[in-house]
């Protein structure tokens, strides 16, 4: 569970009902530690620079085109994706999907929602929270949608990276971490 | 399409509170123009908060002290990425719903502010912006959370760059959540008596052994250490206001409490992050103050 900063303590009270030890990643050290990691949602600006003054952003790096097992939400997909728009210069990202994401796609706070959605590998719908969510703009050929509203992506899978423009850690619903973790993970 | 269209909802408050769970972990710095909001970005901060002079100039020039003009905070949103907060005074609705109104993330009911109400504090439910609110004690916490607010902070003493009263108050508030986990049913109606709070917040409390929104601190922050002390204590973000920029080098000051914040628990990282900094805010003694602000809001 990276642990920079943001909502990772949801997660890993989400990873604990599932019965997954979570450890929290702030250093290479503990990466080398984990079998598959989450990148949570958060502040997708202030993630990348304390990756870099953690000295984390390069061994990640590896680790992802290593096949390491990811999912990110919200800054996690930011984070994981392969171009920002409305970001900042100096802010990096992983390459892991070949997608373009826009910053804050959806407006201020005042936009932010949440809604039902259908999850393909889901029975009933997901009930998803947006805020201030990243919009995907581009896909590339090898990216699979698990998920849109209304006709855009939010949740994308290629390979071993699973990436959501929601919130799953703030409800009480496990199924796309039990998603993660059964087929992509393999745990 | 049409299905999610009718059960899409903003303003929730599963997504107010949703945007301040984002925040954890990270500082939200006081800027009083685009260009600090601009150091505050480029040092880490995960947001700022726009007011026209930080609070110890408010201290320091007296008079009633408002809402900042729109045009400065819409300088700011126009400025930085990261979430724009705002401050309306305590109690002053229309001040909110301008705030609103300009699209800020967050609207901070701030006793830094001079209150324009001196019972009622604002009915939160009525926005779609959530709000953070400033608590000395539980009580006070939890009253604001029943009015809507969607983060509590605790208020320490803005604008003295001196830490022992965010120190009391986060204390205040952790303790008594500590001591309402131990205690039976029954002792929780004297508890919500005590506490002049909901019983059913207090109750909450009970069960879960944590406030049901993020607690942050906020009030006398003027150094990394500060910081990496609030965390230690239990809180769960850091603001940071006069202690940024009345340093003497306030890009570093803000980097190295960002570092603090993220590696609270590490001695060593601190003593680095604490390394030639130049000289921190003057502080000021809590004797010598003329106005508490933490005590405005009821």
């Amino acid at each position: 569970m990276l642990a920079l900063q943001g909502a990772f303590a949801l997660h890993l009270d989400a990873l604990g009902r599932l019965g997954v030890e979570g450890l929290e990643v702030r250093t290479a050290t503990d990466l080398a530690q984990v079998d598959a990691l989450i990148m949570p949602g958060g502040e997708s600006t202030t993630m990348s620079m304390l990756l870099e003054s953690q000295q984390l952003f390069a061994p990640l790096n590896t680790a992802i085109q290593g096949g390491l097992p990811v999912f990110g939400t919200c800054a996690g997909m930011i984070l994981l994706s392969a171009e920002i728009l409305d970001g900042r210069s100096d802010q990096r990202c992983f390459g892991a999907l070949d997608m373009k994401v826009r910053r804050n796609a959806y407006g201020t706070q005042i936009e932010s929602f949440e809604t039902d959605l259908d999850v393909a590998g889901l029975d009933e719908p997901f009930h998803a929270v947006f805020i201030r969510a990243p919009g995907v703009e581009a896909l590339g050929p090898g990216v699979e949608v698990v998920s849109s509203h209304q006709g855009e992506p939010v949740l994308c899978r290629s390979g071993a990276v699973l990436a959501s423009s929601f919130h799953p850690e703030v409800t009480n619903d496990d199924r796309l971490h039990r998603l993660f973790l059964e087929t992509i993970a393999g745990a | 399409m049409s299905e999610q269209e009718t059960n899409r909802e903003t303003g929730s408050p599963l997504v107010k509170r949703g945007l301040a769970e984002m925040l954890k972990g990270g500082v939200i710095m006081d800027v009083v123009n685009p260009e600090q909001a601009k150091i505050a970005e480029d040092a880490g901060a995960v947001a700022v908060m726009a007011l026209e002079r930080v609070p110890s100039d408010i201290r320091r020039d007296g008079g009633v002290s408002r809402m900042s003009d729109p045009e400065m905070i819409q300088g700011i949103q126009e400025t930085v990425t990261i979430p724009v907060m705002a401050k309306a005074r305590i109690g002053h609705f229309v001040e909110a719903q301008i705030l609103q109104s300009l699209g800020v993330d967050y609207i901070d009911e701030s006793e830094v502010l001079t209150p324009a109400d001196e019972t009622h504090h604002i009915d939160k439910w009525a926005f779609t912006v959530p709000f953070v609110c400033g608590a000395t004690n539980l009580g006070e916490a939890l009253r604001r959370i029943s009015e809507g607010a969607c983060m509590i902070r605790s208020k320490g003493e803005a604008g003295t760059g001196n830490i022992v009263e965010a120190t009391r108050h986060l204390r205040s508030i952790l303790g008594d959540i500590g001591k309402i986990t131990k205690a039976d049913n029954a002792e929780l109606f004297e508890w919500a008596k005590q506490l002049q709070a909901p019983l059913p917040l207090v109750q909450e409390i009970a069960e879960t052994g944590e406030l049901p929104v993020p607690m942050f601190c906020a009030g006398g922050i003027a150094t990394p250490a500060d910081a990496a002390m609030t965390m230690q204590l239990g809180a769960q973000s850091v603001f940071v206001g006069s202690g940024i920029f009345k340093s003497s080098d306030p890009s570093r000051m803000a980097e190295a409490v960002v570092q603090a914040t993220l590696n609270y628990q590490d001695a060593d990282i601190l003593a680095k992050v604490s390394t030639g900094l130049g000289e921190a805010m003057k502080g000021l003694e809590m004797a010598t103050l003329e106005t508490k602000m933490a005590e405005r809001g009821w």
